[in-house]
């Protein structure tokens, strides 16, 4: 685990609840169910981040990763259940709102403005700040250089793997506490994703919280503390990251070519 | 020659008005994938609200110094923009924001634009049709303020295109470097990664409709003083500066000025060699053509959603 007692956004400790061991997570997922219309694509989901983890959700393709991750940052309200953030309700709080609690997604498919040029892409990430914190940027322009170099072009022209820094990028500079990434490593060649994965690290190191959604099981668990496992809307397995690694069952359904390969 | 330049200025009157019409459709359209059909009867709000301030203040007796043109410009921009910016804020509320919560589809919001359109429009017959003298007294009784060869530059001309000018520089300014520019073209590109960079969708959109509402009730009050009110005065002008902003780039809000332009100009430069009645013909006969060879239109890149 990393010091995160000095993370430039930490939030003050929270009070210790006796006999409610829940309100000492960073973030509470309490059996939420999510409807889209007669479809129930989460079927009483629990699970919980601490201050200062990578938690990785894994999971085939339908299986809720990314619904999961949009109900918790507010993009999808659940139909039952509760999400506790810093011992706050934040169920049904509206995603525009819930980032000036610090909690800031990237979503899938990564999402920069096209039409913007990367500069004014990371100026929308500081969206909930009277101006741009400059040392912030400096920060997130020293994580990815390649942006500095494409600071005036439009995002629209960028290589995939560009994209998803500036998506990151825009992100921190939000300062997030609680970071969601959904698929960062979707489409990227190895390379990229190996960068990728290092500058999560990186921002873990800062003291930025991470609840992550791959596919990329291998290398998910490989960076996780721990991980939950998702098939069809409910919770099948979790565990700590290398527990998760050396278990046959993952390796069997969701590592097999990784293993292979390596 | 002279007829040329007499048409070129005539077309570049008209042509910054129906500019600053468009620039309503394409900033809402931005931000909802919506044509607000009703635009057109928040231009004829503007005039009518402009006029009514005017009247109250000065009265029919239009004694005219410089002093009291710039009281009727002022005022008149002023109370045409106010009227208008609350007229598009009234719409956006009361004709679109329902639907949008119920997740309705596109045809129930062209068809709340048109009902709201005819609504407007009728109400405004109703109220205003009876007033006795429905233009702005002449203010500017044709002065000429200075001739190019033959052809007479008139001081009314001048000033409408320097105010749609001044106009569209700050709207371009706004759009392109505040915040709520920003706000306004995030929503428009990618409107639930907005949402998560902290912009909230539905003030955005009522902020949209207001600057497009502002800028076509100012635009209602410059056509007003160049021609007349009545309750049906938004429909042409509307409908071109419709035009307008498809010829343009729908979306684009430097296209919708330029599309403006565009129209206006061809349509009066059409006059030297056709029957003046063939003006509006010319002007949809552009809009067919352009949407031929160039369906995006001049300055648009694309009409789909980011990929």
């Amino acid at each position: 685990m990393t010091d995160l007692t000095k993370g430039p956004g930490s939030p003050e400790p929270l009070p210790a609840v006796d006999g409610a061991p829940a309100a000492s997570h960073m973030l509470d997922v309490d059996d939420i169910e999510v409807r889209y219309g007669a479809i129930r694509a989460l079927k009483g989901v629990s699970f919980h981040v601490d201050q200062g983890e990578i938690v990785a959700l894994l999971g085939a393709n339908g299986a809720g990763k990314t619904t999961t991750q949009k109900t918790v940052s507010g993009m999808m309200r659940p139909s039952l259940g509760s999400i506790t953030y810093e011992g706050q309700r934040i169920d049904g709080i509206p995603a525009h709102s819930l980032i000036n609690l610090g909690i800031c997604h990237v979503p899938e498919g990564r999402h920069v403005f096209p039409r913007m040029t990367v500069d004014e892409n990371l100026e929308m990430g500081a969206f909930r700040f009277k101006r741009q914190d400059m040392d912030v940027r400096a920060h997130v322009l020293d994580l990815f250089p390649r942006l500095q170099e494409r600071i005036k072009q439009q995002a629209g022209t960028l290589s995939g793997g560009e994209q998803q820094m500036l998506a990151i990028g825009r992100a921190l500079m939000g300062k997030p506490r609680l970071l969601l990434l959904d698929e960062p490593s979707m489409g990227l060649a190895p390379l990229i994703v190996a960068q990728i994965f290092d500058i999560i690290r990186q921002v873990n190191a800062d003291g930025v919280t991470v609840l992550l959604v791959e596919q990329n099981a291998a290398q998910a668990l490989a960076l996780a503390n721990r991980g939950y496992v998702l098939e069809t809307g409910e919770i099948v397995m979790s565990g700590a990251g290398k527990d998760l690694l050396a278990d046959d069952r993952i390796r069997a359904a969701y590592l097999g070519e990784e293993i292979a390969a390596s | 020659m002279n007829d040329f330049i007499r048409y070129t200025i005539a077309g570049l009157t008209l042509g910054s008005m129906y500019a600053l019409i468009a620039l309503g459709y394409t900033l809402v359209y931005g931000v909802l994938q919506l044509i607000n059909f009703a635009h057109s009867e928040v231009f004829m709000t503007g005039a009518f609200g402009s006029y009514i301030v005017v009247d109250t203040l000065v009265g029919g007796h239009g004694r005219q110094n410089g002093f009291m043109v710039v009281v009727v410009l002022g005022v008149g921009l002023i109370t045409g923009a106010l009227s208008g910016a609350g007229a598009a804020w009234l719409l956006e509320r009361v004709a679109y924001r329902p639907l949008r919560r119920r997740g309705a589809p596109k045809l129930a919001f062209l068809i709340s634009a048109i009902g709201a359109s005819f609504f407007m429009s009728q109400l405004a017959g109703k109220l205003f049709n009876r007033q006795k003298n429905n233009s702005f007294p002449n203010f500017f009784d044709n002065r000429v303020l200075f001739s190019i060869g033959e052809a007479d530059v008139r001081l009314l001309q001048v000033i409408i295109i320097v105010a749609a000018v001044v106009l569209m520089f700050f709207l371009d300014r706004l759009v392109q470097k505040t915040k709520l520019g920003r706000s306004i073209r995030a929503v428009a590109e990618d409107a639930p990664t907005a949402a998560l960079m902290g912009i909230n969708i539905d003030k955005t959109i009522s902020r949209t409709f207001v600057i497009g509402g502002a800028l076509g009730g100012a635009a209602g009050f410059l056509f007003a003083l160049f021609s007349s009110l009545s309750y049906q005065m938004g429909f042409f002008p509307g409908t071109k500066a419709f035009a307008a902003a498809v010829l343009g780039g729908i979306g684009n809000p430097r296209g919708a000025m330029l599309g403006g332009l565009t129209l206006g100009l061809v349509e009066n430069w059409s006059v030297m060699f056709l029957p003046s009645q063939w003006t509006n013909v010319i002007a949809f006969a552009v809009l067919v053509l352009v949407l031929m060879f160039r369906p995006s239109g001049i300055l648009g890149e694309r009409l789909g959603r980011a990929a």
